[in-house]
């Protein structure tokens, strides 16, 4: 008995130092990663805008495979505490929330839980970066979205999900926030991981950038990673928030042509 | 039950022309609009580093030296005079919250509406204590914007008798920038009903009222039943205001005339059907064109 579960441990050890080389290879001698994307290549990114006529803003990203859904209400009347109320600027409150189809086991809580909780505060920070919240005192801004499905990079697609979904609103903002996830492999930075990369023990960073100013919203990281490797991995993230950034532009350009097409102007 | 199918139609992509891919008043969060310090800031604007920088995506409008930027959606911004539908949300001391689909909620004061027994009426405790029996959470008034507070929230009044609480009909929830602003936003349609285009974007649909005598100062509501007819009328107008709003446009008295006109050959329940609903547009577009050349 004691033998067998030595021996396991003994594999998850192995598994977790050359996870990269044997378990999987993340990045294949000749430069191609899992999917077939070389290592500083996003993802397809595909978007529209004003996906719902109740809200006041919404919209809907697909990033590879990772799927989100934005919905903006507001800025309206503080509901719900009133202590809550700023009386220099809005109050962003944010809620996220995967499908219980998202992921591959279903879920059995879609929101309300450690993670989602934690990811709810990110966004709120990274949007009260944004969000010129002065405008609006005493009142508040409501961002709900939704992963419909999961493969990876959940926070950078929520975020750029909703910052269209926040422009569609007409809420006015400093800059577009665009954010991306970045890991780290064999002294090579992999921009937009996929929940394959993701779960493979690479150290990864999440970073969303106003990418006109050059300006960090938010920046986290909860693995390990040599100090010399930091900068090249955040100038990676930089790069690639900067390439969603046009992806996003050409997107909201578009909708904006077609509705003023559209109404006659 | 008849079960209606249609198969999926394909959304035709919009024909857009070379020029309106060029077009220069178009801005998106984070464009410059000029690095010229002989600007003034305007709605939609901020200034970065001396430059005038857009942070809403829409249309730059230039009056002599300010600059702004138009959203294409946005909420509800009012102004001294506009005509609001809203709904009441709260019941305060000496005053009621409303919601009008702007950033904050209206106040309707106690002392900007007509109480029953005239102009001249004090307001006393005794009123305060009565405030509900009046307007009470949940009903929906009719009122005009008296003043702006400093954070934007609107003061109403309902000191007209065509102002107070809404009895029976419909409400219908749409872009404030579609409502057309207009001298008048009460109109009684020839084809049977009435209609208040609050510029909220908040419009009311009800029966025409056969005689005006409103004794209680806008705050009785008359609970007689409906015709069918009349609830035919104002369904059917319904499905017009939703049908002129999926397609973008402005809406006044005579535009839902005209598509209220347009959609007779039709059953109320069709006009929501995409096609029918682009059909009765064109074929109001097309009357509104007729009168104006």
């Amino acid at each position: 008995m004691g033998n067998v579960v030595q021996r396991q441990t003994r594999g998850a050890l192995r598994f977790e130092v050359c996870g990269n080389m044997a378990g999987l290879e993340l990045l294949s001698d000749q430069g191609y990663r899992l999917d077939g994307r070389k290592a500083s290549e996003l993802r397809k990114v595909q978007a529209r805008m004003g996906v719902f006529a109740q809200a006041d803003g919404s919209a809907y990203l697909e990033q590879g495979n990772t799927k989100a859904l934005a919905v903006v209400y507001g800025p309206h009347e503080v509901r719900g505490l009133r202590s809550r109320i700023r009386h220099d600027r809005a109050v962003i409150n944010c809620q996220y929330s995967m499908a219980t189809f998202s992921t591959a086991e279903r879920k059995r809580r879609p929101h309300g839980d450690r993670k989602s909780t934690e990811m709810s505060l990110h966004l709120k920070q990274t949007f009260e970066a944004a969000v010129m919240t002065q405008l609006y005192p005493r009142s508040q801004i409501d961002i709900y979205v939704k992963i419909l499905q999961s493969d990876g990079g959940n926070y950078s697609v929520c975020v750029n999900a909703a910052t269209l979904a926040v422009i569609d609103a007409g809420i006015p903002m400093r800059d577009y926030v665009c954010a991306c996830t970045v890991g780290f492999v064999d002294e090579t930075p992999l921009t937009d991981l996929c929940h394959a990369e993701e779960s493979g023990g690479v150290s990864s960073l999440a970073l969303a950038l106003l990418p006109r100013g050059g300006q960090i919203a938010l920046l986290q990281m909860d693995a390990r990673l040599h100090q010399d490797h930091l900068e090249s991995l955040i100038e990676a993230a930089m790069t690639a928030c900067k390439g969603v950034s046009k992806v996003l532009d050409e997107v909201v350009r578009q909708h904006l042509q077609e509705v003023s097409v559209l109404s006659g102007e | 039950m008849a079960a209606d199918m249609r198969l999926p139609t394909i959304q035709k992509p919009l024909s857009l022309s070379v020029s309106d891919f060029d077009r220069k008043d178009l801005v998106v969060p984070g464009d410059v609009i000029t690095s010229d310090t002989g600007f003034m800031r305007g709605h939609g604007t901020y200034v970065d580093e001396d430059k005038l920088t857009a942070s809403v995506a829409g249309e730059v409008q230039r009056v002599d030296k300010l600059i702004c930027v138009r959203p294409l959606k946005t909420r509800f911004n009012g102004e001294v005079g506009d005509v609001v539908v809203g709904r009441i949300t709260e019941v305060q001391q000496k005053r009621w919250k409303v919601e009008t689909n702007s950033r904050l909620d209206s106040v309707l004061l106690l002392s900007s509406v007509n109480l029953p027994g005239g102009e001249l009426r004090r307001r006393s405790a005794e009123d305060e204590l009565t405030m509900r029996e009046y307007l009470q959470e949940g009903d929906l008034i009719s009122a005009e914007v008296q003043s702006v507070f400093t954070d934007g929230a609107l003061s109403l009044h309902t000191r007209s008798l065509k102002y107070g609480k809404l009895g029976q009909g419909v409400l219908v929830q749409l872009s404030p920038s579609l409502i057309k602003r207009q001298k008048t936003h009460f109109h009684n349609l020839p084809c049977g009903a009435s209609i208040i285009l609050g510029n909220n974007g908040f419009v009311w649909l009800y029966p025409t009222p056969e005689q005006q005598d409103e004794e209680a100062g806008g705050f009785y509501t008359s609970l007689e039943p409906v015709g069918l007819s009349d609830r035919e009328v104002i369904s059917r107008l319904r499905n017009c205001l939703l049908a002129l709003a999926a397609h973008k446009v402005l809406l006044f008295d005579t535009s839902v005339l005209y598509c209220y006109e347009s959609s007779v050959h039709h059953q109320v329940k069709d006009i929501l059907k995409p096609e029918v609903m682009e059909e009765i547009v064109m074929l109001t577009q097309q009357k509104l064109l007729d009168q104006e050349g």
